[in-house]
């Protein structure tokens, strides 16, 4: 067990490789409860949070999810995270643990109007089931899926137990991120796993999330992004939508586009025996360029993967670079990303920033 | 196995005669979790009592390994470079890292199992 923002999670359950195949061959469970999650309502839900985010809520129609970044003024990131559109006036905001208590502060501090914040993270839990035959797995006893679109939930069962299902997720799978109630979630747990057994189903913790998440190079809070990092460095400005009107970090976000970020977050590769850790120097021409942000061995692709935060120019694709592994440069050669473009119907974020 | 005994830092031994083979614990894989590359000395290496010797490399961290006693390194495990995951499966057994002749004397703060479990316990929250 690992501490992860307060919550005990297990790094895994049986073995991170085998927990990692799982997602990829059939599908794996995550228990994602630790998450925060937050319900905004009332009828100036959508001003008020149109407000807090950078991504823009308007065209949101009930029953779709959208992924956006909180900023502060000077467009640093403060959280990313999954706005669910319940209705008209209500809505789901999943952001992550860590930040829940710094999220839940800044979100008063801006609260006007009639909108009402509620935590309702220990009253709700929430499990990740995910991978290419999530979809043909679930057990007996749960709703059709068949038309949930990517990025869009429905009121439903699981196993007999009312739940949210979304199909949404963080490992570039398809699949499903379902909102339980916390007293039936434990029945269901056992339900998919059940069902999924003889399939190749498998429980799967945190060190198969990180890997998974990577692969399809989904951006980890604290990791790749934090409050000093903008948006545009982080590869998400396709989530910042400058016209939609005036919003936290607007004036700054939009300078920073006009001007072009400083840094560019990119994606690169190892020898096997490599791996690059999150803060290792990024070395080119003899000349320190960057950070490591995030870094794994892949066991599904067979060799180390790691996200950098690289003063621009940024480096194209099969640029050969270096990077410093237990105390040495380490070869290391630039790739394009994600690293794996898994089932799910769009993982990844459109091309264009 | 009755003659196995452990560190603080959880390394075992097991001593034969003037020959001592060296892991890493059960506990200590589970904490690292996969693990994915060994660097190892060579063959021939003398090692202090402490010094680092090598690093194993997990999924979730690059860990230091320290030498439970002082010797010149005789042996160490090549399967290891193929199968680094022996030392989750099996890191009695064929997950065995390192053989060292033993120079002087063994330390006297190795643990018997009983006394290492408590440290276990101790740090498993």
């Amino acid at each position: 067990m690992v501490d992860f923002g307060g919550w005990e999670l297990p790094q895994q359950y049986t073995s991170i490789r085998d927990e990692h195949f799982a997602v990829r061959k059939a599908a794996g469970l995550f228990d994602i409860s630790h998450m925060g999650r937050l319900v905004v309502e009332g009828g100036g839900a959508l001003a008020y949070l149109q407000h807090l985010l950078t991504n823009d809520l308007g065209a949101l129609g009930a029953g779709h999810a959208i992924y956006s970044q909180m900023c502060k003024e000077d467009g640093g990131v403060i959280d990313d995270l999954v706005v669910y559109r319940e209705t008209e006036d209500r809505f789901i905001v999943v952001v992550n643990a860590a930040n829940r208590e710094k999220d839940i502060a800044w979100m008063r501090k801006h609260l006007s109007g009639e909108a009402a914040l509620e935590d309702r993270t220990a009253e709700l839990s929430l499990i990740a089931f995910q991978g290419p035959r999530a979809h043909a797995l679930l057990p007996p006893g749960s709703s059709d899926t068949e038309d949930i679109p990517y990025f869009g939930f429905r009121s439903g069962k699981v196993a007999g137990a009312p739940a949210l299902i979304s199909r949404t997720g963080y490992t570039g799978e398809d699949g499903f991120e379902l909102f339980i109630a916390s007293d039936q979630v434990g029945e269901v747990w056992d339900a998919i796993l059940a069902e999924g057994k003889s399939s190749g189903v498998l429980p799967a913790g945190l060190g198969a999330r990180d890997a998974t998440r990577l692969e399809a190079a989904l951006r980890l809070y604290g990791n790749d992004m934090d409050e000093t990092v903008n948006p545009y460095e982080a590869g998400l400005g396709w989530t910042v939508k400058l016209g939609k009107g005036d919003f936290i970090g607007h004036d700054a976000l939009a300078a920073v586009k006009q001007n072009g970020p400083k840094r560019s977050l990119i994606g690169f590769k190892t020898a096997s025996g490599d791996i690059p850790r999150h803060g290792a120097a990024v070395i080119h021409d003899g000349r320190r360029v960057g950070t490591v942000t995030s870094g794994t061995h892949s066991f599904f692709l067979g060799h180390p993967i790691a996200l950098a935060l690289i003063e621009v120019p940024s480096f194209p694709a099969g640029e050969r670079i270096a990077v410093e592994v237990r105390g040495r440069e380490a070869p290391a050669e630039v790739v394009k990303l994600p690293f794996y473009r898994g089932s799910a119907r769009s993982a990844v974020a459109p091309a264009k920033s | 196995m009755a003659d196995r005994r452990y560190t603080k830092t959880h390394e075992w031994v097991v001593v034969d005669g003037k020959s001592v083979t060296v892991g890493i614990t059960d506990f200590a894989q589970s904490q690292l979790g996969d693990v994915v590359f060994l660097e190892l000395p060579s063959t021939g290496r003398k090692l202090a009592m402490r010094e680092s010797f090598g690093v194993v490399e997990s999924v979730k961290a690059a860990s230091d390994l320290y030498s439970p006693v002082a010797g010149r390194v005789t042996a160490v495990n090549e399967k290891l470079t193929a199968n680094p995951e022996l030392v989750n499966s099996d890191p009695y057994g064929d997950g065995w890292i390192l053989k060292v002749e033993l120079a002087g004397d063994l330390p006297a703060d190795l643990l018997d199992e009983g006394a290492y479990k408590k440290v276990t316990e101790a740090s498993a929250h």
